[in-house]
């Protein structure tokens, strides 16, 4: 584990860089708030409809692909290390691993989950 | 035991400074490159060419009002710009920037720590980084941030796939996750894995455009459609962390491409030239630092050369080009080592 002290301590001083920064430039900036700026941003005009409306079931549907294929590639990564040994029998295994995974993409590209309109 | 926290403490300090002064000063090549391919001069006026400039926009940074809209959620509208910056940098902790460098009669590794897991840890801190563009996108509570926001993760997620696919091919032929033995394996110029895996190459420089928000890939900022994207509602030094983790970000993905893809630090030929290990180390890190600079470069010159993507477009591209032909590069590579091409 010692090899991820070196990590830590680059987190720890990732986040007191952050927060450090933040804190120097709130005692030395200026502070004149006024209801104009606090409010959000719309090009100069009164917002008119809620920020959070509706947004496209596309996000979703990308991010539930998202993981399957993620989950893929973790799968994948211990097999491409251990490939050399494993031969054949570990392309054999691959292929149909992945073969089930491609018949799920290409049902997700005909059922127009790919599709951005 | 302590004298490996210091030494790490020591690494670490000296690699922030390096980092910080790198993108600092990585904005003014930006401008001036930009400026040069304009027909422009770019910044000229602090200092002489314009070098103190970087200096001048960090202290203005400070001393600018710092605004939290009335309905920004608070909490996480100041978590947003750490969470942003803190996995950019984080990813600088595995790489290797070279080999050993013999000096004050000490031997000292040029890296802050080499696990064994080094790409996975990358990935896994380049997954971080969509948190840090979805909170800020969300806390603001503006429709422009939230859109931005949500193209921002889509995008990252969806480039991300390729990327992971793109270096399972690498990891084929070297059998390892650890950074500094995919350097090694890569001896000699026709061993470098450009050559082996030049189809993973492409695939995993595209990605690296998308995954650091660059053009042509700058879809969460377009500017034309959506203000600024996910931090339209940040400024002074929150707004500050959201560039600096892009310049960050562009930073770790030329060295991770240097490393993956061009043999990392390695010379051909320098180690048989019989140099003393001094200088072999010193010239290592000089091509390292040469070999990522390219790549900067090309980060900047492409910016200037492609116009941006739909997002339709780039939706399209990273799920019906890229990540096929990154699963058929996987297969490829497993019939090449079977076969005893590679």
């Amino acid at each position: 584990m010692e090899g991820y002290a070196a990590v830590l301590i680059f987190v720890i001083v990732g986040f007191a860089f952050a927060f450090g920064t933040f804190f120097i430039s709130w005692v030395v900036h200026p502070h004149n708030p006024n209801p104009t700026k606090l409010s959000p941003y719309e090009c100069g005009i009164e917002a008119t409809t809620q920020p959070r409306d509706r947004y496209s079931i596309r996000y979703y549907l990308i991010a539930v692909l998202f993981v399957i294929f993620e989950v893929e590639t973790i799968f994948l990564f211990p097999w491409a290390v251990k490939y050399q040994q494993l031969g054949l029998f570990g392309f054999v295994e691959m292929t149909v691993f992945i073969g089930i995974l491609v018949v799920g993409y290409i049902y997700c590209w005909k059922k127009g989950a790919l599709e951005w309109v | 035991m302590s004298g490996v926290w210091i030494e790490a403490g020591v690494k670490v300090a000296v690699l922030m400074g390096l980092l910080l002064t790198g993108a600092a000063y990585l904005t003014w090549v930006e401008r001036k490159v930009s400026g040069f391919i304009q027909a422009r001069i770019g910044p000229n006026r602090v200092g002489p060419l314009g070098l103190l400039q970087p200096l001048a926009d960090g202290l203005k940074g400070f001393f600018k009002e710092d605004i939290t809209p009335k309905y920004a959620y608070r909490p996480l509208f100041l978590l947003a710009p750490a969470l942003a910056f803190v996995p950019s940098l984080a990813v600088f902790a595995v790489i290797p920037f070279g080999d050993r460098l013999p000096i004050l009669g000490r031997v000292i590794s040029l890296r802050v720590a080499d696990p064994n897991i080094g790409i996975l840890f990358v990935f896994a801190l380049a997954s971080m980084q969509v948190y840090g563009v979805a909170f800020a996108g969300w806390s603001s509570n503006n429709k422009y941030a939230l859109m931005g926001g949500l193209r921002a993760s889509a995008q990252m997620i969806s480039y991300e796939l390729a990327m992971g696919f793109s270096v399972v091919g690498v990891l084929m032929i070297t059998g390892s996750l650890r950074l500094s033995e995919i350097v090694f394996h890569q001896q000699g110029l026709f061993h470098w894995n450009l050559f082996i895996q030049p189809i993973g190459f492409v695939i995993f420089l595209v990605a690296g455009f998308a995954e650091a928000n660059r053009l042509p890939f700058d879809l969460p900022e377009a500017e034309t459609e959506l203000v600024a994207g996910y931090h339209t509602e940040y400024s002074s030094m929150k707004f500050a962390m959201f560039p600096l983790s892009e310049y960050f970000h562009m930073m770790a993905i030329s060295a991770l491409t240097v490393i993956l893809f061009f043999g990392g630090w390695q010379v051909p030929g320098l180690r048989a030239a019989g140099l003393a290990p001094l200088a072999v180390s010193i010239l290592e890190l000089a091509a390292m630092g040469l070999k990522m600079g390219f790549f900067l470069f090309l980060f900047i010159w492409v910016r200037w050369t492609l116009p941006r993507f739909r997002y339709d477009h780039l939706m399209t591209m990273g799920w019906k080009i890229l990540l096929p032909l990154s699963l058929v590069n996987v297969f490829w590579s497993g019939i090449g080592i079977l076969m005893g091409w590679f």
